[in-house]
């Protein structure tokens, strides 16, 4: 057998690559070092060949493209199929896809196919030394548990990852690989979907993934009136109003702003947050920040345990006296 | 027209724990529900069959007792429903499960065929949005996913019209139906069922199928037929950090906010 292959679906929105793509192809980079292999980025779409070569900066061996106007927007039906083909023919050890909505609605669907064991939303992959398996490690059960798989025979193993955990390795212009130009043998008239119209989410400025500043409010907020304290200082720092899941569910914020498991994965420099008792679905969306920041009146809230610096008391109290420093030192 | 509906029992997952000693899964007292996404797939077939028609079938594989989820599905209009259950069944994972249940609503179809699979869009023991997808691939039928709303049906072109949530945006397409659809909790609000209703589904006698019944190959089933396997599990690590509890040695939230800015300021964000 030929040295062995670890294979990233290289994701594309509209022609858009992901960033999530090269936060995975520095995994895969480091994994097939681990197992003495190479790197192949799959893309896949109409009009996107010219986009391989980013994979190469990023630290593809190869590209595996499939070009074809039926592969224009993300159809399940269709990018399955072609890509199983492909995986069929050229048996790769590992294929990596972010768990993202479309990463893993196509993970579903090519793992059947293949026969593969198939691990969602991984937090965690690495090569037991001993054995060569990928270990990949996942919350379950609403994150109350972690749980490592692996998976002995079958091939590929394929994994999910949760965007935004791992670092975008340097872009560096001077590498090169190979383009493998693949083909599709589905018809338009084959697909059994087709997409009417995409409307964009209004207020799609929220982006809290990117926020290098994030405030979130929790349940202590209590209602949306008191939603302000969290916005104004969120203004005064020019970051990002964020939240855990009950301000969404009560429909004071729309999902847009919602951190972890259930929403966001974010890694801003500054992360605040208030009146958040920090349940491990809030937890693992936040914990890549570089300085955390919480207030709570509770003393054992677990938000406090993840915190650099934490407070114990009054968030209407705390949180407009850092807003009015805040003031105070930008006006000064 | 036939709507069947794939409704899992799960333990309430916010309340399963790791015995930090033994290392393995506490789930005595851990009530078992249906899983929310499902009801919510439930509650949209429901919604089809107010506006034109339909025979609903819930589909559930689990233990005995699952036929609880069954009943409930009844009592809110579900109109019949099959429990799955085999002791060859126990440790499928996605693959496994997607061949079972695929393989069963072959089954269903051969009696009346059926139009529209509704999936939720994940279960909250396992998290892992792979069966819908899976099943859809297996029946290799038209699979949709994320969907929060069905917007218009054609039962003589036989396509349906829904919108799927996205990360940054609704995606409204248009399916050939037989078609899988994968729900979202924002779909829908789930209905109440009426008193006279819930008596009856009380009596609702659950057809119970096993792996022979479905003429399952046993090889794809259970621990046997699932490439993946759980090495260990273990609860969440805790972040090893030193907090700084600024409380312990300050009280006046003057001077707290002026040593907090102090290091939001050091970490470069006060530009």
């Amino acid at each position: 057998m030929s040295q062995p292959a670890v294979w990233i679906l290289i994701e594309q929105n509209d022609g858009v690559i992901a960033d999530v793509s090269w936060e995975l192809m520095g995994k895969g980079r480091e994994l097939a070092d681990d197992l003495g292999g190479e790197v192949a980025g799959i893309l896949v779409g109409h009009n996107i060949k010219d986009q391989a070569k980013e994979a190469f900066y990023y630290g593809a061996d190869k590209v595996y493209v499939i070009d074809d106007p039926t592969l224009e927007y993300y159809r399940t039906q269709a990018y399955a199929h072609a890509i199983s083909d492909i995986a069929k023919k050229h048996k790769p050890e590992i294929f990596l896809m972010a768990a993202t909505s479309l990463g893993r609605d196509l993970s579903g669907a090519i793992a059947t196919p293949l026969g593969a064991g198939l691990t969602a939303d991984c937090t965690v992959l690495e090569i037991d030394p001993e054995t060569k398996l990928l270990h990949q490690t996942r919350p379950a059960f609403g994150g109350n548990i972690m749980a490592t798989i692996y998976c002995q025979i079958a091939r590929p193993q394929m994994a999910s990852v949760r965007p935004r955990l791992l670092p975008i390795p340097e872009r560096d212009e001077k590498r090169t690989g190979t383009v493998i130009e693949e083909k599709t043998s589905l018809q338009e008239t084959d697909i059994k979907t087709r997409r009417v119209e995409f409307i964009p989410d209004e207020g799609a400025t929220v982006n809290i993934e990117d926020a290098e500043c994030v405030v979130a409010g929790g349940r202590g907020i209590g209602n949306a009136d008191n939603l302000k304290v969290i916005e104004e200082l969120a203004n005064a720092l020019g970051g990002t109003v964020g939240c855990s899941r009950p301000l969404v569910d009560a429909g004071i914020l729309p999902h847009a702003h919602q951190v972890g498991m259930s929403g966001h994965t974010i890694r801003p420099k500054l992360y605040i947050g208030a009146g958040i008792s920090g349940a491990i679905h809030h937890v693992v969306g936040m914990e890549g920040a570089d300085l955390t920041i919480v207030i709570n009146k509770d003393p054992d809230a677990a938000l406090l345990r993840v915190a650099d610096y934490g407070v114990v008391g009054n968030l209407f109290d705390i949180v407009p006296a850092i807003t009015k420093e805040i003031k105070a030192r930008k006006g000064a | 027209m036939r709507l069947v509906v794939c409704l899992k029992q799960v333990p309430d997952a916010s309340e399963v724990k790791i015995d930090p000693i033994k290392g393995t899964m506490v789930r005595a007292g851990v009530p078992s529900i249906a899983n929310p996404y499902d009801m919510h797939a439930l509650e949209e077939a429901l919604r089809l069959k107010d506006k034109y028609g339909a025979r609903v079938s819930i589909l559930t594989m689990g233990p005995p007792q699952a036929t609880d989820v069954i009943k409930r599905a009844v009592s809110l209009g579900a109109d019949d429903g099959v429990l799955l259950s085999d002791r060859a069944f126990a440790g499928s994972d996605t693959l496994a499960t997607s061949y079972i249940l695929a393989q069963a609503i072959r089954k269903m179809g051969e009696e009346e065929a059926i139009d529209v699979v509704f999936c939720g869009k994940m279960a909250i023991d396992g998290d892992t949005a792979q069966v819908g997808p899976g099943i859809g691939s297996r029946l290799d039928c038209a699979v949709t996913t994320y969907v929060v709303g069905v917007r218009s049906l054609d039962k003589d072109k036989k396509t349906v019209v829904v919108e799927r949530r996205l990360e940054r945006g609704v995606e409204v397409v248009e399916a050939d139906m037989p078609v899988l659809l994968t729900v979202n909790k924002e779909a829908n609000d789930i209905r109440y069922a009426a008193l006279p209703a819930l008596i009856e589904s009380i009596k609702y006698e659950v057809p119970v199928w096993t792996a022979e019944d479905v003429q399952l190959d046993l090889a794809q089933c259970g621990l046997k037929g699932s490439p993946t396997q759980v090495k260990k599990i273990f609860p969440p690590p805790q972040k090893d950090i030193e907090t700084v509890m600024v409380t312990d040695t300050i009280s006046d939230p003057a001077q707290i906010a002026k040593l907090l800015v102090d290091k939001i300021e050091e970490a470069g964000m006060l530009a």
